[in-house]
């Protein structure tokens, strides 16, 4: 007997905040994946440190979409009480873990937008996003850096390491162009100042991945045709999976604690 | 899991300004910069340290336990070198 799903009033500001923890919780679940499995157990402690950071940025933005909204909802429920399609996740976040090669790919492509995004909240004029901000961005600045160092040695490692490194940044580069998206429910958001225009962040993420990827001897795909739909619930037949074991105990036991 | 060619570094962590760096453990990395990031993964996650050294553990010269003998027997019967034989004025305060 499942628990049903929660419904949720998207506004603006509410449907914001809930993307960016999606991001935070799914792209955490999926490093929590690796604990115990990491190709050395100081890379399983690293992975599983990146994967907390993300889920404590996940907590604080769905309290926040909770009190936007002012309904029953809270972090917990959006968490474990909503339905796939009502998950605003990029896709690049909920893509499987793959080997290493694909997770730190992964990690570093979504940080390279991230430690600029949240570099730039922090002049929001939204004051709790802006809170939420200039304490995100020195955890993803870290996470950034890490990722980076391993994609340049991963690349410019070995015969076998950079045939990894290369396939996982070809496999994911389809999956870049969303983290620029913009829809109408942002335009009003982006001009009173409470959030981005994340345009504003594709030059510099061009070039830090354009700097990090000649560094590691790996070509840079051709931008071509690039996947989206995540934040607005079309998602890839990876996340149901993922949700059905991060939801498993809420739903299968409405409302159990510790 | 063996780590074949990774070398093994010793972790040093200050953690308050005035203190001395101390010898907390020991890892695996391949160069000086993933050892950096290793050792705040690993040994700074409950807020240890305000600044990390870390060494390779081949560079420390350790002494030979088979000479502790020679090297540590000879102070143990000299407690005159230990400063308890003195009278610290007052005024001095905390030394």
């Amino acid at each position: 007997m499942a628990t049903p799903s929660i419904t949720v009033s998207e506004t603006p500001l509410v449907l914001y905040a809930l993307r960016r923890a999606d991001d935070a919780l799914i792209l955490g679940h999926r490093l929590s994946e690796w604990c115990g499995h990491a190709p050395a157990m100081e890379e399983d402690m690293a992975l599983a440190n990146i994967g907390l950071d993300l889920i404590g940025q996940a907590r604080e933005l769905y309290a926040y979409a909770a009190t936007a909204e002012g309904k029953a909802n809270d972090e917990d429920t959006f968490a474990y009480l909503r339905d796939v399609r009502q998950y605003r996740n990029l896709l690049l976040c909920e893509q499987p873990n793959g080997d290493f090669a694909r997770t730190i790919l992964r990690q570093f492509l979504y940080s390279a937008f991230a430690d600029a995004y949240w570099r730039a909240m922090m002049a929001s004029t939204d004051a709790t996003l802006a809170a939420i901000a200039a304490k995100s961005e020195k955890e993803s600045a870290y996470h950034l850096r890490h990722s980076a160092e391993w994609v340049i040695r991963l690349g410019d490692g070995t015969e076998e390491s950079h045939r990894r490194a290369k396939e996982a940044v070809d496999h994911l580069w389809a999956f870049t162009g969303e983290l620029f998206h913009a829809d109408d429910s942002d335009a009003a958001l982006i001009a009173d100042g409470i959030a981005v225009d994340p345009e504003r962040l594709r030059a510099g993420w061009t070039d830090m991945v354009a700097n990090v990827l000649a560094t590691a001897t790996l070509t840079q795909p051709k931008s071509g045709w690039m996947q989206k739909g995540g934040r607005s619930g079309l998602h890839s037949e990876h996340l149901g999976h993922l949700l059905s074991e991060l939801q498993s105990l809420q739903r299968t036991f409405p409302g159990a604690t510790w | 899991m063996t780590t074949p060619n990774v070398q093994l570094w010793e972790v040093f962590i200050r953690s308050r300004n005035g203190l001395a760096h101390k010898h907390v453990g020991s890892l695996h990395a391949a160069d000086a910069t993933l050892a950096m990031q290793a050792a705040r993964d690993i040994y700074t996650r409950r807020g240890e340290g305000l600044s990390i050294w870390i060494a390779p553990s081949n560079a420390i010269v350790a002494s030979d336990p088979a000479e502790k003998d020679m090297m540590f027997e000879p102070a143990m019967s000299k407690i005159y070198r230990h400063p308890t034989f003195y009278d610290v004025p007052d005024e001095v305060g905390h030394m």
